[in-house]
């Protein structure tokens, strides 16, 4: 399977996560839209990484290995903050009773 | 062996220990050893020269050398001096004449009070010192020090009584007329370190470095310092600030016009005589402004009525004179007047002060007359000094005076028939001074008459000793046409300055010469005796009132140069200062002011703002990094 279909998908995922942060109100919804671009960056690693496994496996037998690796802690760090980011939203919502992030422009001030 | 020379740094130490005593304790020193101290240091640097004197007629000249003054990379500058017979000389001159001045200035200053006793005699001191270091100097960096050195002197002297205004203007007058000066021989300084990278007089004149200098070069460095010696030797353009200088104690004017400070400029080019040979348009230069000069000043003295500004005239008249014979390669005939006249003008200064002294303070020469009977001893010296000065055999001012007239006929007639005018107008306005003062009758007050009074002896003393050297002083200088090997100077100085084999005159055109310049010289003395000897003041007209304001050549100054640069001083002030740099200023800040206001509205708080700004310049690297870039 060529390497240009993982790129167009990725590449769809993270405009899609783009165009929702940039668009979206919801806090929610554009977490989940953060969650998409770091996804999508993630394929992209786990198709590259593939990709180079394929074409050095018969000099180098561990080839690649270090983009899947970088996926591992991708994930880890987005599990974190996901973590941090769902605790900030509930603060939010108890202070000012939503999660628009409109309203959340104090620091003008 | 140690060469007996080792000691000649005492020379200019001396004066500077001097003035570091009286400067430092002018406070708390008595009148007596403020005296003291200001005489014996030149006394004993007097001795001291005569000493080095006989040691350098013996033949024994020395060079010491005592650190490095500059030292970058192969620049090396030292501080060295050159003691040679024209340096020796001019050492006997500087002292001897300069011990003369603080003698009488002890008691010409006497009604100082202590602490500006001490500040004069320190000043003088200094002054001393400065002049010393600059004709010891065995390069033109250490002649510059002595060179403003004589320049800060004479501005504080000349500003001494520093609550007139008038006096301090003349002082700050003469500062900055010599600053224009310096500059010039600062650039020919600059000159010669970018063309030979030598300053010494001894590198600088060897043979093999001129060959390396163009003629254009030597021209110009030439003209350059003759630029700085017309500042400091009061030349055409530069002279109006000596006769301003007047504004000092007659002493220091005395210090000024004959010991130190105007015979800088005439040092510094006869010092340079190699350079100077070496250039003719310099020396047409020079030969042609020192005879304008003299002609000028000697114009302008003959209606002049403060007896100091006529003898200040005449001291601008006799620089040319000697400006005129280095300009004519006479250089030895230069340093010759200046001897004789460090002679005669010291005592016409010294017997102006002793005249001013008992006149109360009075200088015009109008309110003076008949003073003969009752100042005999300076009666009878400055009559000394007026008939040197005006050349009549066998007073020292005649062989000098003669010594220049003769280059000037070699020369060219024209410029003989000139200086000969020049001197016979010498004659005249020294008479005319001479006997308005001491003739006729007395013209003061009745307070003034009653007051009036010899000066005490340590006033007189100088004045007679002046005197005698006024009337020998010109015999070491003796023409040989009137005496086989009379000529001691030239033959003194000959190892300094080179004698050019130049076409002389026959004995029988000397003494030709000679007879002319002193039948009309005597002439003239005559014609001033008829006119002045029952002088009564009277309004000038017509020419006499343009001679009487200096051809207001200060007027011409000032509206030429000074008003245009005030007004281009308050232009700067008014308009250039509070619109552009003021302008300027304020622009800067309104613009951080109005941009950070500008800035802030970007500020909106709203989140998706922000990110949408990122993605924004995200995008923008991205179309940099692969269109541009690559």
């Amino acid at each position: 399977m060529p390497i240009n279909y993982y790129i167009f998908l990725a590449l769809a995922l993270f405009s899609i996560g783009v165009a929702g942060v940039l668009t979206r109100r919801n806090a929610i919804i554009i977490f989940m839209c953060i969650e998409l671009m770091l996804n999508a960056v993630n394929l992209l690693l786990v198709a590259f990484s593939k990709m180079h496994h394929l074409q050095m496996a018969t000099t180098n037998a561990v080839a690649g290995t270090d983009g899947q690796l970088f996926v591992f802690f991708i994930m880890v760090v987005a599990a974190a903050e996901v973590s941090v980011g769902l605790a900030i939203i509930v603060m939010m919502y108890r202070n000012i009773h939503s999660v628009d992030v409109n309203f959340l422009n104090r620091l003008k001030h | 062996m140690q060469n007996a020379l080792q000691i000649v740094y005492l020379i200019p130490l001396l004066p500077l220990i001097g003035f570091l005593i009286n400067g430092l304790g002018r406070n708390y020193l008595s009148k007596p050893v403020i005296s003291l101290v200001g005489c014996g240091t030149i006394l004993a640097s007097f001795i001291l020269s005569i000493w080095v004197f006989i040691q350098v007629r013996g033949g024994n000249t020395f060079d010491p050398h005592y650190f490095n003054f500059i030292s970058v990379g192969k620049l090396v500058i030292p501080f060295a001096f050159k003691i040679d017979q024209l340096s020796s000389l001019f050492l006997l001159i500087i002292t001897g004449v300069g011990f003369l001045i603080h003698v009488y200035s002890t008691s010409y200053m006497h009604e100082e009070k202590p602490e500006h006793f001490g500040r004069y005699f320190s000043y003088l001191n200094l002054f001393v010192f400065s002049m010393l270091l600059l004709v010891m100097g065995a390069n033109f960096v250490i002649l510059f020090i002595g060179w403003e050195g004589v320049g800060l002197c004479s501005y504080l002297l000349i500003g001494y009584w520093f609550k007139n205004t008038a006096y301090n203007k003349a002082a700050s007058k003469a500062f900055i007329m010599n600053r224009i000066g310096d500059l010039a021989f600062l650039i020919a300084i600059f000159w010669l370190i970018a063309k030979l990278g030598t300053v010494s007089f001894s590198e600088v004149f060897a043979a093999t470095n001129l060959a390396k200098l163009k003629t254009l070069d030597i021209t110009v460095i030439t003209i350059l310092l003759f630029i700085g010696a017309t500042g400091k030797s009061a030349q055409i353009p530069l002279y109006t600030w000596l006769p301003d200088a007047m504004a000092g104690p007659t002493p220091v004017s005395a210090l000024i016009h004959a010991a130190t400070m105007v015979t800088a400029g005439i040092y510094m080019i006869a010092r340079s005589n190699v350079l100077y040979s070496m250039s003719h348009i310099t020396m047409d230069i020079v030969a042609y402004t020192g005879l304008a000069t003299a002609l000028l000043a000697a114009t302008i003295a003959l209606k002049q009525n403060d007896i100091k500004k006529v003898l200040a005239y005449s001291t601008v008249s006799q620089l040319g004179f000697m400006f005129l014979a280095l300009g004519t390669g006479a250089y030895v005939a230069a340093v010759f007047h200046v001897m004789t006249h460090a002679f005669f003008k010291a005592l016409l200064f010294l017997g102006s002060g002793s005249v001013i002294h008992a006149m109360s303070g009075e200088q015009d020469i109008r309110y003076m007359g008949g003073l003969s009977k009752k100042l005999k001893i300076t009666f009878i010296t400055f009559l000394i000094g007026c008939i040197a000065i005006a050349g009549i055999p066998p007073f020292s001012g005649f062989f000098s005076k003669d010594a220049i007239l003769l280059s000037a006929y070699i020369k060219s007639p024209v410029l003989y028939g000139i200086a000969l005018f020049t001197a016979m107008l010498t004659a005249f306005y020294m008479f005319r001074l001479f006997f308005i003062t001491f003739t006729g009758s007395f013209r003061g007050t009745e307070e003034q008459k009653h007051h009036l009074h010899e000066s005490p002896a340590a006033m007189t003393i100088p004045l007679v000793i002046l005197a005698v050297l006024s009337i020998i002083g010109g015999l070491v200088g003796v023409p040989e046409a009137i005496m086989h090997g009379g000529d001691k100077l030239t033959a003194f100085l000959s190892p300094v300055i080179a004698q050019h084999a130049e076409h002389t005159v026959a004995h029988s055109t000397e003494y030709m010469l000679m007879g002319l310049s002193t039948g009309l010289v005597i002439v003239m003395i005559i014609a001033a005796w008829f006119i002045f000897r029952n002088y009564q003041a009277k309004e000038a007209t017509g020419l006499g009132k343009v001679l009487e304001n200096k051809w207001y050549v200060d007027e011409i100054y000032d509206t030429l140069i000074v008003k245009p640069l005030k007004k281009l001083g308050s232009f700067l002030n008014d308009i250039f200062e509070k619109n552009v740099v003021d302008g300027m200023v304020n622009g800067v800040g309104k613009l951080v002011n109005y941009g950070s206001r500008q800035m802030r509205l970007l500020q909106s708080g709203q989140v998706g703002a922000y990110v949408l700004l990122m993605v924004l310049s995200m995008v923008v690297f991205f179309v940099i990094q692969f269109f541009i870039r690559k």
